[in-house]
């Protein structure tokens, strides 16, 4: 019994070692071939987005696949993170002049406004289960979308002026500066995030995500996930739990947001980039990747990323592709006839079956 | 059955990424493929079987590589086919009479759906092709995240319709159209100056940085030109159709004239709200109302007597612009809108640019950037957006605002 123990233990472990290390060696390759100037400007400038897609993805699959919840409005916490965070890298450009310094109290900030939302969020919104909680998730991501919209935030030797109407009616000295201009967003926000603070960031989501599973407490998620009552019997805080999980899923996902805000130097609440079809992409990686799983979700967001970059020279039916590689993968992965197809001629399989003849022999 | 069909997907997949690593998607260039020679290097992506890794291009130093991004899917697609249109069309009748300098131009254009992070893609992947000058990017938001990278690469930039002030912020950046302040002080100043009006109604689009930008400076010169605004309603993206409310406030206000700085889709609706109501101010537009008379199903009758600042009239009799129409109508099968004519125009910019620079097609983007932002304040350039147009060093163009007003259905300028 002890031993089988062991044995489990071990192979989660190993399991976890591959992951983290699959993005360590990611890292060491990219930054190899960057010194030595093969790597396209495409791919260079690709690497911090594939990076925030990577940490939504993780941090996505802790609620969808760990905690069990369809959640729909990821978007709106990566949106408070990185409007928050903006703002703040905004005002203190100033008064913190060493980017690292700034970009790190930044991060903490995102990732904080984030996970306040969550709680905010996930109080009502744990109540309910299944397709309802889907729909109001949706709804939720869209009201901060909106709601981002019509902040109007300036600052002048007087302090900080609001508005939710426009610019004008704020009443700035003529030297002051519009921060959050409703919907034309952020601008100027600097530009702080590089690929190796993605990297870290996403060595710290996993890290976080994949001890909170192995840990006592994700056990408890997974045991409400699997059975509500059951889990109720044996005496697990059901609201208390969910929300740890909805929480921390919140406050990676803004952090997400806080890398996508230092990247571009304009930040916008557009229904592209905060808006439900973006939840919906994360949501899409998630499920690519295999929900629960923390890696699959790392690669289907690297290569679903991607890909439409890598079809750009099919022009407009890059679109249809991307779409086709979609159903195709779904199809392989997931229908029964996939699935069977995939056992016949699996790798393992293959291999286990010629050691069978070489022994016969 | 399922296996069967499974396999032929998976088969479709492998053979259309293989495909998008070799083959020619067969535009408008010859030497775009080099932005996918690095693909396989991202160590994740195994499920990739597109390999060889091709050596850059050598460049052969008889073409102007010039790039362009704009968005040609999505809900903007409009504007950047416009726009890739025109400026195509320019660039075949360069190349049809000799070149510049005797050089021939390559143009690419590349899509970013109307998102900053896809724009920065087109970028990049503009610049893995070896682009020498950047026309675009067509849209504000995406233009505001490009320029920054051309102001770290050094690239000359030139917007066809980057209409937001920070679409020009850096030295090397220019742009063809007014910018938003630029057309909402104009509009106050001509409504003003030509005693139009002086109790004003606003209808404005809320989530458009255009739109608001353009109302924020008419707003502040208005108190200058004795106009007052005595109603002023606002509509988001989600909220487009109904402005029954937004025209009876206007109504109800006694508003003499209503200002309209928004698209002509959204404006016809109003217009016909207007008629519905039986409420008739004069009707003052800016240049997104180019386009209302060809909006389907739309009674240009109420469109009569419509005032807009407007760049670019299609029907107009200037030599150019004739011959522009028609070239876009016998390739296209449509009249060009504004978008295309800055475009066009964009293209013979820089190529008044070039000569006057007398850069070579073997200089380095950086080098043809230098030259060029030199040669940019001393062009005067005639054009069918306007005559004798001129730069400033911070990349505004002179040119004189054009009011036009539809007639019996035709367009005429004021």
């Amino acid at each position: 019994m002890r031993q089988m123990n062991i044995k489990a233990l071990n192979k989660t472990t190993k399991s976890n070692i591959v992951t983290y290390g699959i993005v360590i060696l990611a890292y060491l390759i990219m930054e190899i071939l960057m010194r030595a100037g093969v790597v396209s400007s495409l791919l260079q400038g690709l690497l911090v987005p594939l990076c925030t897609y990577v940490i939504l993805a993780v941090s996505l699959n802790l609620t969808v696949g760990i905690s069990g919840e369809l959640s729909l409005g990821h978007a709106g916490f990566m949106c408070v993170g990185a409007f928050s965070s903006a703002f703040f890298s905004k005002c203190m450009q100033e008064v913190i002049p060493v980017s690292g310094i700034r970009f790190f109290l930044a991060i903490l900030i995102g990732a904080a406004f984030a996970a306040l939302f969550g709680v905010v969020v996930g109080i009502p919104v744990l109540r309910l289960r299944g397709d309802y909680l889907a729909i109001v998730t949706l709804a939720f991501g869209e009201i901060i979308k909106n709601v981002v919209n019509v902040i109007f935030l300036g600052k002048d030797s007087r302090g900080f002026h609001i508005s939710m109407k426009d610019a004008f009616s704020m009443g700035l000295e003529p030297e002051g500066e519009v921060i959050i201009n409703g919907p034309q967003g952020i601008t100027g926000t600097p530009n702080d995030s590089n690929f190796l603070v993605g990297i870290i960031l996403i060595l710290i989501t996993l890290f976080i995500v994949i001890n909170l599973v192995n840990s006592r407490t994700g056990r408890a998620i997974m045991a409400i996930r699997d059975n509500r009552i059951a889990a109720e019997s044996v005496g697990i805080h059901i609201t208390k739990y969910k929300l740890l999980a909805f929480t921390i899923s919140a406050s990676l996902a803004g952090v997400a947001g806080v890398l996508y805000a230092h990247n571009l130097s304009t930040l916008a609440a557009q229904s592209k980039n905060f808006g439900y079809n973006m939840s919906i992409m994360i949501l899409v990686f998630v499920v690519l990747g295999g929900i629960g799983n923390i890696r699959g979700s790392i690669i289907a967001a690297v290569v679903l990323t991607l890909l439409p970059e890598l079809l750009r020279s099919l022009n407009d039916y890059r679109m249809l592709m991307y779409a086709i590689v979609l159903i195709a993968t779904m199809i392989f992965t997931s229908s029964p006839g996939g699935q069977a197809f995939r056992e016949r001629y699996s790798l393992k399989r293959l291999i286990g079956q010629r050691k069978e003849t070489k022994e016969a022999e | 059955m399922k296996k069967a069909l499974s396999l032929l997907l998976v088969c479709a997949m492998t053979f259309s990424l293989a495909a998008c690593g070799s083959k020619e998607s067969g535009t408008t260039t010859p030497a775009e493929d080099n932005s996918q020679t690095e693909a396989d290097a991202q160590p994740e992506g195994d499920a990739q079987p597109e390999g060889e890794t091709e050596a850059p291009a050598a460049s052969d130093g008889a073409v102007f590589k010039i790039g362009g991004i704009g968005p040609t899917t999505g809900g903007a697609a409009v504007y950047g086919i416009a726009v890739q249109r025109g400026a195509q069309i320019a660039v075949d009748e360069i190349n049809a009479a000799g070149g510049i300098n005797g050089v021939q131009i390559e143009f690419n254009f590349q899509d970013d759906e109307h998102d900053p992070e896809k724009s920065v893609n087109a970028y990049n992947t503009l610049k893995d092709w070896g682009m020498q000058v950047l026309v675009g990017t067509v849209t504000s938001n995406p233009c505001i995240a490009v320029v920054e990278k051309t102001h770290e690469d050094n690239m000359f930039q030139l917007t066809p319709s980057g209409t937001a002030v920070k679409c020009v912020q850096y030295d090397n950046a220019f742009r063809m159209c007014f910018s938003d302040p630029n057309q909402g002080l104009e509009s106050a100043k001509y409504i003003g100056e030509n005693g139009l009006a002086t109790k004003v109604a606003v209808i404005y689009d809320n989530s458009d940085p255009y739109s608001q930008g353009i109302y924020d400076a008419f707003r502040a010169e208005a108190a200058n030109q004795n106009i007052e605004i005595v109603a002023e309603t606002s509509f988001n993206s989600d909220n487009k159709t109904d402005f029954s409310t937004a025209v009876q406030s206007a109504k109800s206000a006694g508003a003499e004239l209503l200002y309209m700085p928004f698209y002509y889709t959204e404006a016809s609706l109003v217009l016909a709200e207007c008629s519905k109501q039986s409420y008739k101010p004069v009707f003052f537009g800016v240049d997104g109302m180019d386009g209302i008379l060809s909006v389907e199903n739309f009674d240009v009758t109420l469109a009569e007597d419509l005032m807009y600042m407007a760049p670019f009239v299609a029907n107009s009799d200037d030599e150019q612009v004739k011959s522009f129409v028609t070239k876009y109508q016998e390739s296209f099968n449509e009249i060009p809108n504004q978008f295309a004519a800055d475009a066009y125009d964009c293209v013979y910019v820089v190529k008044a640019a070039m000569e006057e620079a007398g850069v070579t097609a073997d200089m380095d983007a950086s080098a043809i950037c230098d030259a060029m932002v030199g040669a940019m304040t001393a062009i005067s350039y005639d054009g069918i957006t306007g005559k004798q147009i001129s730069w400033e060093a911070n990349g505004e163009p002179n040119k004189a605002p054009l009011v036009v007003q539809i007639k019996n259905g035709e367009t005429i300028g004021l």
